[in-house]
C-alpha cells in the first residue's frame, strides 16, 4: 500500500493555498468601473506616445477588430455612447473576465487530462492490453481527481448561467431578444442548441455519466483483487465498452458546449476531436510522470522500463496525432479563407502570436526529436523532461482556445493564470495521491496481470 | 519482441495440432497444386469484366469525357467516387500490416499478407481514375514537376489534386516495398520446396537470395518496424490528402475540417470490410480455416465496429455543425435534412442503412463470430461506403450556392462499365495472387505458433476451459 506522505500533502495544500491567493488577487486587481479603465488607457497612451506610436496604433486596431468580431458582446448595448466609451467599456469587460478565464483555462486543462486518463484506462481494458495492467492502479488513482474537478467545473459553469461571470457571451441578456440592443441574429439562430436550460442539462448529463463509470469501474477493479473467477473483470470490460461509446459522443458535445460556444459565431466540425487529441497526449504524459514518480519512490517494483517505453511511445504518437489535427483544422480554414471561419485564426494569430506559435515546437518538434530514440524512451529523465514541455504546451493550447474569446487582447500569463494552475495542480496532487493510497498498487485478479508483469519489449 | 508467456484467457490463433512443417505445407498447397474449376470460372468472369472496363476506358479516351454522365455543374461523380472508394479499401492493408504491428497484435499475422495484396491491387484501381477522368490524359505527365522546354513550366503545389499524385504514388511504392520485404522469407520457402526448375528459378528471383541468417532476421525485423512507423503516418496522410480534395474547397458540405480524420476512419472501416469479404471466401477455398479463424473474424469485426462508431460520430458532427452554422447553404449538404428529403434521399438513406444501421448487428456476439453474418455485413459496408463517397460528391454538387445551377447526375453505361471493369481487374489480380503468392505470411505465423497455437496452449495451460 502506498502512503500519502505528510510532505507531499503539505506541498499539495501549499500549492492550493498559494494558488487560491493568486486567484483571489486576480479578482481584486480587476477594475471596478469603466472610468478606471479609461484612466488606465489614457495613462498607457501617454506613457507610450513618446516612443511607441506605431505599436499603440496597432494595438488600437487590434482592439477595433476585436470589437467588431464580438459585436454580440455586451458593449454593443452601449454603442450609442460613442466609440471611445464603447472601447473602454469593452476593455472593462475583458479585464473583468480575465480572472474567471484564468481559472477556466486551468480548470478545463486539469479536467480534460483527468477525463482522458479515464478514457485511456477504459481503452486498455477494452483492448485487453497485456502490458498496462501493472499501471491500472496508477491510472485509477489519477481519475480520483475526476469527481472534485468536475464538481468545481459544474459549479463554474452554473455560475455562468447565473450571470455571475460572462465568459459565455451567448448567455448575455438580450442576445436572443429581437427588441434588445445587443440582439444577435446568429446566436438567436443557434438558440435551439445554445440555450441555458439545455446546456445545463447536457453538462450535468456528461459529468454524471463520466463519474458514474469511474465509480463503478473502480469498484469492479477493487473487487477483482479478491476474485478467482472473472465476474468483475467481465463486468468491468462491458462497462468500459459502454463508457467508450458514451464518451465518443459526449466528448465532442462537451467540447462544443464548453469551449466552442465561447466563440458562438465560429464553428469547426473537427473541434471535438481536436480537443480530444490535446488531452489524450496530456493524459498519457501525466500517467508517465506519476508512474515515474511512484517508481522512483519504490512503490512500483513490478514496473520496468519497457512499460515506460510504451508510455513514451504513446506520448510520441499522440503528439504527432495532435499536430495532425491541429494542422488539419488550421490549414483547411486558412486555405478556404472563408470570413466566418478565418476570424478565429486571424485573432489568434494577431493577438496571441507567441502562445499560438509556441505550441508547435513544444507539442510537436521537441517531443518528436527527443522521443524518437528507443533508448531515450526508457530513460525516466527524458520522459519527464519531454512530459513537462508537452504539458505546458497543451496548457497553452487550452489557453489559446479560451482566452481570445473571453479577454481578447488583454491577455497575460500573470498572477491569476499561474495561481489557477497552482491551485488545480495542488488539488490534482491531493486527490490523486490520496486516491492511490486507498488501494494496493498492483491490480490482482486481472487475467492479463502476469503478461504485464513479465512484459518486455 | 514481447514475452513468450501468454495469458490462458487468450484464445488460440492457430488451430489444430500444427507443426512448423504443417504450416509450410498448408500455405504452399494452393501454389503447388492445380487450380480447380471454380477458380477458372471466377477468373473468366473477372477477366471479362476487366476487358469490358478496358473497352469503356478506351471509348472514353477516344470519344471524350462527354460519354460519362457528368454535366457542367457535377464535374465529379462516379470517377472520383470510385477513386476514393478504392483508395479507402486499400487502407486496411497498411493498417493491418503497419498499425497492428505497432500495437503488437499477433492476430494480424494470418491476414496481413492478403490485406497488403488487397491494398496494392486496390491502389492500382484507384490510380486509374485520376488518369482517365482527365479530359486530356495524354498530358497527364504534366502533373509532374519535370524541367521542360516551356521555360521550365512547373506545377502549382497548392492543389490537393497534385498532393494526391504524390500521396498515391508514395503510398503505392511504400506499400509495395513493405509487402515485398515481408514476402522474402516466404518466397525463399517456395523456392526451396519447388521441384520444377522453372518454378525454382522464378521463386529464386523473387526471393532475392534470402537465406534466413540471424543477422538477416534481425535487420528484417528492424526494417519492418521502421517501415511500419513510416507507413502509419503515410496511411493517415494519404487519405487525409484525398479528403482535402473536398475539404479545401468552399462548397458547403465539402468544406469541413473533420474530413481528414473522418475519411481515414471511413477508409479503415471500408477496407476492413473488404478484407472480411475476401478472406471469408479465401479461408474456405484455400483450406486455411485453421489460420484465419473465427477469432480473426471477430477481431476484424471489432475494428469495423470501432471505426464505424467513429464514422457515426463524424456523421453526427457533420449534421450538427451544418445545422449549427445557421447558413442556409448547409441545408443541402450530404448530411442534412435537405439531403434526407431531396432528390437523392435514396442515396442518403442507403448510406445510413448500410453504414450505420446494419453494422450495429455486430454488437451481437454470435453475429460477430459468424462467418456468413460477417460476410453479409461486410458486403453491406462496402456498398454503404460507396454511397458515402457518392453522397459527399454528387449530392453536394447537385445543389450548390446558386439554385440556377441545381441539377442531377445520371450515370451512363460507361460510368458503370468502368467501375465494373475495375472490380474485374481487381479480381484478376487477386485471383492470380492467390495462386502464385503465399497468401499467409508463414514465417510470421511460425513465430506465434508456440505462443498462440492451440495445442501448445493446451499443453501449457493444462485443463484450462
Amino acid at each position: 500500500m502506498y502512503q500519502f506522505t505528510g510532505k507531499l500533502k503539505t506541498i499539495a495544500l501549499a500549492l492550493m493555498v498559494i494558488g487560491a491567493v493568486g486567484i483571489i488577487s486576480g479578482f481584486l486587481a480587476t477594475p471596478s468601473s469603466v472610468e478606471e479603465v479609461k484612466e488606465h488607457l489614457h495613462n498607457a497612451h501617454n506613457g507610450h506616445d513618446a516612443h511607441a506610436v506605431a505599436p499603440a496604433a496597432h494595438h488600437e486596431e487590434a482592439k477595433a477588430h476585436d470589437a467588431h468580431q464580438e459585436d454580440h458582446h455586451a458593449e454593443a448595448a452601449h454603442a450609442e455612447e460613442g466609440h471611445g466609451d464603447s472601447h473602454a467599456e469593452h476593455v472593462f469587460h475583458q479585464l473583468k473576465n480575465r480572472p474567471w478565464a484564468a481559472v477556466y483555462v486551468a480548470l478545463f486543462f486539469f479536467f480534460g487530462v483527468t477525463l482522458l486518463v479515464l478514457a485511456f484506462n477504459a481503452i486498455q481494458r477494452v483492448a485487453q492490453a497485456g502490458w498496462s495492467i501493472v499501471l491500472f492502479r496508477v491510472m485509477e488513482g489519477i481519475t480520483g481527481n475526476l469527481l472534485p474537478v468536475t464538481i468545481i467545473l459544474l459549479v463554474f459553469l452554473l455560475l455562468g448561467s447565473a450571470h455571475v461571470h460572462h465568459l459565455f457571451v451567448w448567455m448575455a441578456e438580450g442576445t436572443v431578444d429581437p427588441t434588445a440592443a445587443n440582439y444577435d441574429a446568429i446566436i438567436d439562430g443557434k438558440s435551439w442548441w445554445l440555450n441555458v436550460p439545455g446546456w445545463t442539462i447536457r453538462s450535468i448529463v456528461y459529468i454524471v455519466g463520466w463519474n458514474l463509470y469511474r465509480h463503478l469501474s473502480r469498484k469492479a477493479s477493487l473487487a477483482e483483487d479478491n476474485e478467482t473467477n472473472l465476474v468483475s473483470y467481465r463486468k468491468n470490460f462491458k462497462m468500459s465498452v459502454a463508457f467508450l461509446g458514451f464518451f465518443l459522443f459526449t466528448e465532442s458535445m462537451m467540447s462544443w458546449d464548453w469551449i466552442m460556444s465561447l466563440d458562438p459565431h465560429w464553428f469547426s466540425t473537427l473541434f471535438g476531436w481536436y480537443v480530444l487529441a490535446t488531452f489524450m497526449v496530456s493524459a498519457v504524459t501525466v500517467i508517465a510522470i506519476v508512474t515515474v514518480y511512484l517508481q522512483s519512490k519504490g512503490h512500483l517494483p513490478f514496473v520496468n522500463n519497457s512499460h515506460i517505453h510504451d508510455l513514451a511511445k504513446f506520448m510520441f504518437g499522440f503528439s504527432i496525432f495532435w499536430t495532425y489535427l491541429w494542422f488539419s483544422q488550421f490549414m483547411l480554414i486558412w486555405y478556404a479563407d472563408m470570413p466566418e471561419e478565418t476570424t478565429y485564426f486571424v485573432q489568434r494569430f494577431e493577438e496571441y502570436k507567441l502562445p499560438f506559435l509556441a505550441m508547435i515546437p513544444m507539442n510537436f518538434i521537441f517531443p518528436i526529436l527527443l522521443l524518437i530514440n528507443s533508448d531515450y524512451k526508457r530513460i525516466p529523465q527524458f520522459v519527464i523532461g519531454a512530459g513537462v514541455v508537452v504539458l505546458l504546451g497543451h496548457y497553452l493550447d487550452v489557453f489559446v482556445m479560451i482566452m481570445p474569446a473571453t479577454v481578447g487582447g488583454e491577455w497575460f500569463i500573470g498572477i491569476p493564470e499561474v495561481g489557477a494552475i497552482l491551485f488545480f495542480l495542488g488539488l490534482f496532487i491531493y486527490a490523486v495521491f490520496s486516491s492511490i493510497a486507498k488501494a494496493p498498487l498492483l491490480a490482482k485478479g486481472n487475467p492479463f496481470l502476469h503478461e504485464s508483469e513479465t512484459f518486455h519489449y | 519482441m514481447s514475452s513468450h508467456y501468454e495469458a490462458p484467457i487468450r484464445e488460440p490463433l492457430v488451430l489444430g495440432d500444427k507443426s512448423y512443417h504443417d504450416i509450410t505445407v498448408d500455405i504452399a498447397k494452393p501454389i503447388e497444386g492445380k487450380a480447380n474449376k471454380n477458380w477458372y470460372i471466377a477468373f473468366t468472369i473477372s477477366l471479362i469484366a476487366f476487358l469490358w472496363g478496358i473497352g469503356c476506358i478506351s471509348y472514353t479516351i477516344g470519344t471524350g469525357i462527354g460519354v460519362w454522365g457528368l454535366n457542367k455543374n457535377i464535374g465529379w461523380a462516379w470517377d472520383i467516387t470510385n477513386f476514393v472508394w478504392w483508395v479507402g479499401i486499400g487502407h486496411a492493408g497498411t493498417l493491418i500490416s503497419a498499425v497492428l504491428l505497432l500495437f503488437r497484435q499477433r492476430w494480424r499475422m494470418a491476414i496481413n499478407r492478403s490485406a497488403e495484396a488487397m491494398t496494392i491491387f486496390a491502389v492500382f484501381q484507384a490510380g486509374l481514375f485520376p488518369l482517365i477522368h482527365m479530359g486530356r490524359p495524354w498530358n497527364g505527365y504534366w502533373v509532374l514537376p519535370i524541367p521542360n522546354q516551356f521555360g521550365s513550366l512547373w506545377v502549382n503545389f497548392n492543389s490537393p489534386l497534385l498532393w494526391d499524385v504524390f500521396a498515391i504514388s508514395t503510398y503505392l511504392s511504400v506499400s509495395l516495398v513493405f509487402w515485398w520485404t515481408g514476402l522474402l522469407p516466404d518466397f525463399a520457402m517456395l523456392r526451396d520446396r519447388a521441384v520444377k526448375p522453372f518454378q525454382k528459378k522464378i521463386y529464386a528471383l523473387l526471393s532475392f537470395g534470402w537465406s534466413g541468417r540471424a543477422k538477416d532476421w534481425q535487420r528484417f525485423e528492424e526494417v519492418s518496424l521502421v517501415l511500419a512507423g513510416l507507413a502509419t503516418p503515410l496511411v493517415l496522410s494519404v487519405h487525409t490528402i484525398v479528403s482535402m480534395d473536398f475539404a479545401t474547397s468552399i462548397n458547403p458540405g465539402w468544406h469541413s475540417t473533420i474530413f481528414p480524420p473522418y475519411f481515414v476512419a471511413g477508409a479503415i472501416f471500408s477496407g476492413f470490410a473488404m478484407v472480411q469479404t475476401l478472406l471469408g471466401i479465401m479461408r474456405k477455398v484455400t483450406n486455411l480455416e485453421n489460420y484465419i479463424t473465427r477469432l480473426h473474424v471477430e477481431y476484424m469485426n471489432m475494428v469495423i465496429m470501432l471505426t464505424g462508431g467513429i464514422v457515426a460520430v463524424a456523421y453526427a458532427s457533420e449534421f450538427f455543425i451544418a445545422w449549427y452554422t445557421g447558413s442556409p447553404y448547409e441545408n443541402f449538404t450530404y448530411m442534412s435534412v435537405g439531403a434526407a428529403t431531396g432528390a437523392y434521399g435514396w442515396a442518403f438513406w442507403s448510406l445510413i442503412l448500410f453504414n450505420i444501421l446494419i453494422p450495429q448487428f455486430l454488437w451481437i456476439r454470435s453475429v460477430r463470430r459468424s462467418f456468413i453474418g460477417s460476410f453479409l455485413i461486410s458486403i453491406a459496408i462496402n456498398i454503404g461506403m460507396w454511397f458515402e463517397r457518392f453522397d459527399i460528391i454528387a449530392i453536394v454538387l447537385s445543389k450548390g450556392h446558386l439554385p440556377s445551377t441545381w441539377t442531377r447526375f445520371e450515370p451512363t453505361f460507361v460510368d458503370v462499365g468502368i467501375f465494373i471493369g475495375t472490380i474485374g481487374f481487381f479480381g484478376v489480380l487477386f485471383l492470380l495472387y492467390a495462386r502464385t503468392f503465399p497468401v499467409i505470411a508463414q514465417a510470421e505465423v511460425k513465430s506465434i505458433m508456440k505462443v498462440s497455437g492451440e495445442n501448445y496452449k493446451k499443453l501449457r495451460d493444462g485443463n484450462h476451459e
